[in-house]
């Protein structure tokens, strides 16, 4: 699987993960850097609400900045610091329903319901 | 105080006087017998959509569905003419299902030339024609032009891709649809290929889940987190109304109006739906389509902005005047539980921008979807108890789901008399 951390992992580790403009949101980038929405919808029921926060009032005043950033590529040629960034800004998106809506990891009232994302575009 | 003008006769149920405005039984969501011949009467009668053109690009693209309330598989398939065709996915020598991958049991896809049994190696073309037997002189009196993969009726329209099951449908594809349905020809549906597929196992009779997503009188309840807070209370207190309401045959639609959500003051947005210009409506920068879009607002109401396509039996359009549409198909598994597949079909992103635009739509769906799947299953659990050995009420805002299970009702009646008779004249 294509998940840019592990990539990163396997060709020695660069000391960062993201563009350097991004290096604030470097420390949410090992947990957050999810390339699929089964992964970053696993990873939200794993956290707990103040991870979740912290990260969400460290990324989501960026967003603009980091879609901007990305669209000076192509979307379907993005370097790898910039696709992880998408990801990030997919990560920000799912942990804002936590955040602005549930105020809590589930959704209220979904009990155990599940919903699999079976197919996505990638990046 | 109504919101939106109704027809002459005071409501929308009126309007169809077949549809009565009677209590209404859900034994036809937990009756085992029920099932039984709901899936021979409309499952195995109806045309079905199995996927869309998309799904098998070129020639040799095969797409296996498996078709549980049918207790068969199916290989849908675009030959070398181009054509899309559909076969049973069973080898005619000893039974065994040809196309899997992981397992028997998984749905699976890909392309070849001919399909291949992995048992003892007969050969079929993408036409089903059987073009090779291992060993095939030690047959006895054997032609194997006899035993070419079993047809099933395939057709598309508008580049869905439909089977029926019966041995001769009573109705063309196109016939079938109507013409409320078909007036969506022309609709850019091919250009919306950029696809997010949920799929989900509800424990929960596939009716039911249908009417969740047929009836919005529950949005502003069970769904309350869709308004702001800034805007649920009034939400709530106002309710829903549609501006429009129709039905043709066993398919039947439903309008929504309103400015678009962008347009919203922002404290009725939540933060990041304005930072990522999209949300549960959808992305915000619309793909220009065009101007003529037929079929989208039979009612021509004034700034229409759903037109929610009911086909009979188990599929869903959605249609959004933005520029998007979802995908609905509800697969019975058993009396008591279905298969759930939902796709949202977009305009392929072209920048990084767009993409997270297209997720925080997708994810918010899910979001709200959750909440349906969670809540119709204990609706479920309580139709199975002694308490709803009754029959219940429903609004005019519900008019869409009366019509679902009286059409059910009335496919299921026709069966059960046609076998009567066969019983009698036997």
């Amino acid at each position: 699987m294509h998940t840019g951390v592990n990539e990163a992992k396997q060709s020695g580790m660069p000391e960062s993960l993201l563009p350097s403009p991004f290096a604030d949101l470097e420390r949410f980038a090992q947990t957050w850097c999810l390339a699929t929405e089964p992964e970053r919808f696993a990873q939200r029921m794993a956290s707990t609400m103040s991870e979740m926060q912290a990260f969400y009032a460290a990324s989501f005043p960026r967003i603009g900045e980091m879609l901007a950033f990305c669209d000076a590529h192509q979307l379907g040629d993005l370097p790898d610091d910039a696709c992880r960034l998408l990801q990030l800004v997919h990560s920000t998106i799912m942990v804002s329903m936590c955040v602005e809506i549930w105020h809590q990891p589930a959704v209220i009232d979904a009990a155990g319901a599940r919903l699999d994302r079976v197919r996505e575009p990638f990046p | 105080m109504d919101q939106y003008p109704r027809p002459a006769e005071g409501t929308w149920t009126e309007h169809y006087p077949d549809l009565g405005t009677g209590l209404i039984s859900y034994e036809d969501c937990v009756s085992p017998e029920f099932a039984a011949d709901e899936s021979e009467a409309v499952f195995k009668r109806a045309w079905l959509n199995v996927g869309r053109v998309e799904d098998v690009p070129r020639a040799g693209s095969y797409v296996t569905r498996e078709l549980t309330f049918a207790k068969t598989s199916l290989i849908v398939v675009r030959d070398a003419q181009g054509q899309v065709r559909a076969f049973h996915n069973m080898c005619r020598h000893r039974g065994n299902k040809i196309v899997w991958t992981n397992a028997p049991s998984e749905e699976t896809s890909g392309s070849c030339r001919t399909f291949t049994c992995k048992y003892h190696g007969w050969r079929y073309g993408l036409d089903g024609t059987c073009n090779f037997v291992q060993q095939e002189s030690e047959f006895f009196d054997f032609d194997k032009s006899a035993f070419g993969l079993i047809p099933v009726h395939c057709d598309v329209w508008a580049g869905f891709i439909f089977v029926n099951l019966a041995e001769s449908p009573p109705q063309s594809l196109r016939d079938f649809l109507g013409t409320m349905v078909t007036a969506l020809d022309g609709y850019p549906f091919d250009r919306m290929t950029e696809r997010y597929d949920f799929s989900a196992d509800i424990a929960c009779n596939w009716k039911l889940f249908a009417d969740a997503f047929q009836e919005y009188y529950h949005v502003p309840i069970l769904h309350s987190q869709e308004a702001t807070p800034a805007t649920r209370a009034k939400t709530q207190s106002m309710g829903f109304e549609a501006p429009h309401y129709q039905l043709d045959g066993p398919h039947r639609m439903v309008s929504t109006s309103g400015a678009p959500r962008r347009s919203w003051p922002e404290d009725f947005q939540y933060p990041i739906e304005v930072a990522t210009r999209s949300g549960l409506f959808g992305p915000w920068d619309e793909p220009d389509l065009g101007d003529d879009l037929p079929g989208v607002n039979p009612g021509g109401i004034p700034k229409w902005a759903i037109a929610n396509f009911q086909v009979f039996p188990n599929l869903e359009i959605l249609i959004w005047e933005t520029g998007w549409y979802m995908l609905y198909r509800y697969w019975p598994t058993s009396p008591t539980t279905h298969r759930y597949e939902g796709t949202l079909f977009f305009v392929p992103s072209t920048n990084a921008s767009e993409r997270a635009a297209r997720e925080c739509a997708a994810v918010m769906f899910k979001e709200f979807a959750l909440q349906d799947a969670g809540t119709l299953e204990g609706t479920q659990k309580a139709l199975e108890s002694p308490a709803a050995q009754t029959v219940f009420p429903l609004s005019d805002q519900e008019i869409l789901v009366r019509h679902l299970h009286k059409s059910v009702g009335d496919w299921v009646d026709a069966y059960r008399r046609e076998r009567s008779e066969a019983v009698r004249h036997a």
